[in-house]
Order: C-alpha cells, then structure tokens, then sequence
C-alpha cells in the first residue's frame, strides 16, 4: 500500500497497537531541559524505576538560563534550582547533560541538530512543543506533557493515536525580503492556531525544496502554531550534507545503514492524506502579526482585518485588539516599537543573524529601541563572531546576548514591560508572552531588523530597495 | 502519578467563552519553575485572574462567587500553545476534574488525560447551550458520565454523548496510567530496539 512519509517513520517505530487505543511508539531520541523534565524524574523515583535507555536521552538547560553574565551563578533561586535539578537528575540517570557553561549548552530545538542528535526517519520528543523543529529533517518530531517525558525514559516509548495526515504545497518564487518565517506566518494566517489540529503535517513543494535547513527548522517549527502536532519536509541532499559528519551522527556502517534508511524516506507517488493545501509562495509578502495568536498575522502592507475575517468571534477578537492597543482597519506600517528580540528555537540560528545584519549593517540602532540578540547556541555565537557579523552590529549600536530561550517566554529577567511593544522573530504572541503586559508582534529577522534601525513598524522591502 | 479515578460526575460549572485560550494564559511561564508538582492551582489563569499588585480582578470568572464547580466550560480551541503539562495539573490542583469545550487543542487534551482531568468535547451548539444556561443560572449542573460517555445539562435533559478511546477511558475509570502499561511490556520494547534503522 503506498505510504506518505509520515507512515514510513510512523510504521516503522510501532512497537504495538491497542485495539480501540494509541499505538506504543518507540523513541530514537529524546530532549529534555529544565522545565518541563523535574516532575518527571519525581516520578521514576516514587515508582523506583529506572531510565531504559540513557544513551538516547540529552539535556540541555535553556528556558530559565541567562543571556549575560552565564559565568556567574544564576541569580534567582527559583530558576537556580530547577538547574540544579537538571544536573543532579541526568548524573544520577547518566544522561549527557549540557547545562550552562558547557560548549553544546544551547536552546534544545538549535544543539539538537548541530550535534546530530536530530537524524531524518527518527522519532523525537521533548516537553516543548517546539520540537516539531526536528521535522525539517523528515524526523518524526513533536512535543508532549511531563507524564509523557516520565515514559519516555521510563521506557523509551509513548502512547498516541496516529494523527491524520495533511499535505501543505506551496510553489513558486519567495519574493524580495520573503523569508521561511513569512512562509510560515502565511500559512499559520490562512489556517488559523486551530486548523491543523490532529494533524501531522509534510510541507512539499519548491519552496521547501529551495531552503536551507535553518529555513526547514523555522518552518516546522512553527507547525504546532496552528495546532498541528508536528510538521515534517521530506530528506534530500541538503539534509544529508547537513547531517552527514556530525558528532552524534552515525559514523561507517552505520552511516550507510541510516543512509540506505533515509533514502526510502519519501512520500509515495499515489499515497492519499486526509487534507491537502496549496499556496502560490510569489504571493506571499513580509509578514506581520497584529493580535494575541500566532493566526492573527497579515502582510505588513495590508490593514488589521474586522473581526468577521477573523477566526476566533467577535469577543476574543475584541480582547485581543484591546490587549494590544490596535484598532480594526489599522496599518501596522509606523506603529511605535520598544523592543526588537531576535533569537528562540524559531529564528535563532546562523541564517536568522545573517539576515538581520545584512539589513542593519551601516545603519544605526533607532535611539527608542532596546534590542536583544540572543544566539541560539555557542555555535551560532562563534560563527556571527567568525562571519564577522558581530563586528557590523557592533558599528550599528547592537549587542550580543548568550544562548537560550530568553526573552521568548521570559522565563529569565529578560521581560518585556507590561504595555511595551515588542517585534519578535519567535513562535508567540500570546497575552504576557514575552513578560506580563508584554505586546508581541511577531515577524522575521529581516522586519525585526527594520523595525530595530527605524524605532518603527517598517517593511524591511523598503530598506532593502535602498541597498540595491 | 495517581490520579483519583474517574466515574460520574454531577457538577455546576464555570463558564469560560473565550475562544483560542492558550497555556500561557491558564499558566503563565514565570510560574513554572517549580521541580514538585504542587501550589499550582493558586496560579491558574494568574494574569486573567490577578492585577499586577496581586490583588483579584473582579470580572474575571473564576474571583465571581456565583459561579464553582468541578468543571471548566471553555471556549473553541481550549489549550493552544505550549505543551505545559502544568497546564494541566493547574486545572486539577485547582478543583476542576473535566474541561468541556467544542474543540481541544492536542497536546493539552494528552496531557489531561493522563493525569485525571477528562476533556469532554462538544458540539458547538451544546457548548453554546451549556453556556446559555449556566450564565442564565448559574446553579445549573451539568452530569459527566464517562461509563456511558454522555454529558447532560440537568436542567433541560438535553444530552450528547462525547468520544474517548476504550483504552483512555479505562483508564481513567481505574485510576491508571500508562507508565503502568509500558512497564508491562518491556521486554517486547527491548526486543523491537534490536531491530530499529536507527
């Protein structure tokens, strides 16, 4: 029977079916950080169980971390201990552990492909939901609850129903200025934070063909902001160039094991999914976003839809619109901007950087803005230092941050005030998201960058015309 | 962990019609960092519920006395965003044992059901109806059968039956979890691990 790629890896990781219940799904890898993997190991130890597989499971501390002074012990003892937590648990279960300070400590979705923990065909969880990342790699990627991390290591195995299968194409040629994430932020305008809900989606098309695989990684990570659990683009030579040679890659026989593996790992010609989407990409534009959710987003050029045009009723609408200080029918052209955060699983890698000082570079950091430029790990950090990017933002008023999650959820100090509006190049612009009364517009590097040198809502296209 | 188990429940509720409700707004990431699973339930809907300065907002529902009960009635598309299980534990910890909605986001309908509190979804007309009648009154209660998979608002009778799989709610009905299945089968586990690509 013809499969789509999702089946192939699915198919091949079921351990067993439960009539009228979830298939038991093997685990090749498994990320845990700080937040989300405590409780967890609380379990394993009143049950008085173990971790079956040690070798299979990496941590990293990222969401609580610091982005300056990571030399210094952490300041608040609330984050300082679920840190400490971290270590002492993956020590006692022999789990390689990355924390702060460590040469691969990083955001977990950005050091898990750079050390090739993520491979094509796996099967990869982690308590975020962000982990659909590792999808771009044709992996199997996606986030789950702390009971679910509890299984995992207790047993290398998860219990879910298998999600309907969806397709998204889009074709054609990105136009000036038009990066993954406007693709991304497109699609997420057109099916809403809900409309790929128990699906699992394959993006296809040469769009997705033509990107890197920063590119691939910011695209299905942003697959579960329209509810889908995970996103996934089938592996092709840029995949295995990017993975081939990598620390935890395999190496010799193994390699043309896994090879011969990923090769198999596309979607029959004739296989059926259960929706399928098409997207023109050359009528795609910058995007924005203008409201509470991720769905809420619109070309920067248009004007702030009614309430009619947007999914979610006139209420929630409403309380959005409020929450942020925006009207029906507004442009979001020359709205005010306070803070420009760069960085987070979504848009924290080498590519994310490159973009954004490409666009900033002989020009100033606006006087009203405080920009935070946080890496996504310590090889995004060396390769903007080696690129000769730092020395550019340097000239242009900026700073480098260290590596984690920082201001994406604000875990750390790093807080948007309350009433302040911030352009983020991360996954969500939900109430308090970035700090409370924090006002999230979401958007790429490129307009992050033109709002950071302008102090205002600017499409980057503009800026970019002057350069040519 | 255990969970109390899960039978019938007869209970007012409280509504909540907002649609595309995430788990940063039911918890707030600042409140995450806990390594136990306790005091969770005092920082349920913390911003929606609380000013700045800690003291309650009074036209947030859940500080309006009128309205109690051991279920949460959500709007569409309850539980959006991050895979927080201290989402879910929130809700627990807090008193509610059943969330009903017309429609769940994934992870956060996992993440319930494996600890104890049952997503109930419904037809968008019955959650409007739900709503209607809790708000008219809202000493209305509402019956959640899980043996037979009904939910009834017990002012009217009007009735509709709602979806969990045999395995899940089994479960829910003994007080089981899946760490307690996976455990017994691990020698199969360790056996398909041989024979993996990877």
């Amino acid at each position: 029977m013809s499969k789509t790629l999702f089946d192939k890896v699915w198919d091949t990781h079921v351990v067993r079916k439960i009539e009228g219940g979830p298939d038991v799904l093997f685990i090749d890898r498994h990320l845990i950080h700080e937040v989300t993997s405590p409780v967890a190991f609380l379990g394993l130890k009143s049950r008085g169980i173990s971790v079956l597989y040690p070798d299979r499971t990496f941590a990293t501390a990222d969401h609580n971390t610091p982005t300056i002074n990571q030399h210094l012990p952490v300041a608040d003892p609330l984050s300082a201990n679920q840190l400490d937590a971290l270590e002492s648990n993956s020590k006692e279960y022999g789990i390689s552990y990355w924390g702060l300070g460590h040469q691969k400590n990083g955001i977990v979705h950005v050091v898990g492909p750079e050390y090739g923990i993520t491979q094509p065909g796996a099967t990869i969880v982690c308590g975020d939901s962000h982990t659909s990342t590792h999808g771009a790699f044709g992996a199997i990627a996606f986030g789950i609850g702390t009971s679910e991390v509890e299984m995992v290591l207790a047993t290398q195995c998860i219990m879910q129903p298998k999600p309907k299968k969806m397709r998204i194409n889009v074709n054609g040629k990105l136009g000036i200025g038009v990066t993954p994430k406007d693709v991304a932020l497109f699609i997420i305008s057109k099916l809403t934070t809900s409309g790929a809900t128990g699906y699992f989606v394959e993006y296809a098309g040469d769009v997705f063909e033509n990107m890197s695989m920063e590119g691939r990684m910011t695209v299905c990570n942003l697959s579960i902001e329209m509810g889908a659990r995970g996103g996934m683009i089938a592996p092709d030579e840029t995949t295995i160039n990017y993975v081939k040679g990598r620390e935890f890659s395999p190496k010799g026989e193994a390699w043309d094991r896994a090879l011969a593996y990923y090769k198999t790992l596309k979607t029959d010609a004739d296989a059926v999914f259960d929706k399928e989407l098409t997207f023109d990409g050359s009528s795609i534009e910058p995007m924005i976003t203008y409201g509470t959710n991720p769905g809420m987003g619109m070309g920067i050029s248009h004007e702030i839809p009614d309430a009619a045009h947007v999914e979610g009723g006139a209420a929630t609408y409403e309380k959005s619109l409020n929450y942020m200080g925006f009207h029906e029918g507004d442009s979001m052209l020359g709205k005010p901007v306070d803070f420009v955060f760069v960085g987070s699983c979504t848009n924290g890698r080498i590519e994310d950087f490159r973009a954004f000082t490409s666009l900033v570079k002989g020009k100033h950091k606006a006087e009203n803005v405080t920009a935070w430029l946080v890496p996504g790990s310590h090889i995004v950090e060396a390769q903007i230092k080696e690129e000769g990017l730092l020395d550019i933002l340097t000239e242009a008023g900026f700073a480098l941050r260290q590596p984690g999650c920082s201001a994406c959820l604000a875990m750390n100090d790093d807080k948007v005030p309350a009433g302040k509006y911030a352009v983020s190049t991360s996954n969500r612009n939900f109430e308090g998201r970035q700090g409370p009364g924090s006002r999230t517009m979401l958007a790429s590097p490129l307009v992050a960058a033109a709002a950071a040198i302008t102090g205002v809502v600017t499409d980057p296209r503009t800026l970019i015309e002057e350069l040519v | 962990m255990a969970y109390d188990k899960f039978n019938i429940l007869t209970s007012t509720a409280v509504p909540l019609p907002i649609e595309n409700v995430d788990t940063d707004q039911i918890i707030p990431a600042r409140f995450l960092k806990a390594t136990e699973r306790v005091g969770f339930g005092d920082n349920l809907f913390r911003d929606w519920r609380y000013n700045a300065d800690n003291t309650p907002k009074n036209d947030f529902v859940l500080n309006n006395p009128i309205y109690s009960g051991k279920i949460l009635v959500g709007g569409k598309n309850f539980g959006s965003g991050s895979s927080r299980e201290h989402a879910a534990w929130a809700v627990y910890d807090y008193g509610f044992r059943c969330v009903v909605s017309s429609f769940f986001a994934d992870i956060f309908k996992n993440n319930c059901l494996n600890i104890g509190v049952l997503p109930v979804q419904v037809s968008p007309e019955f959650a409007e109806k739900i709503f209607t009648a809790i708000i008219a009154d809202p000493k209305t209660e509402l019956e959640i059968n899980l043996p037979d998979q009904t939910i009834t608002l017990l002012s009217t009778g009007e009735k509709e039956t709602f979806v969990i799989s045999p395995y899940k709610k089994d479960n829910m009905i003994n007080g089981f979890d899946d760490i307690d299945y996976l455990q017994s089968i691990k020698g199969e586990i360790e056996e398909f691990a041989e024979n993996l690509p990877l």
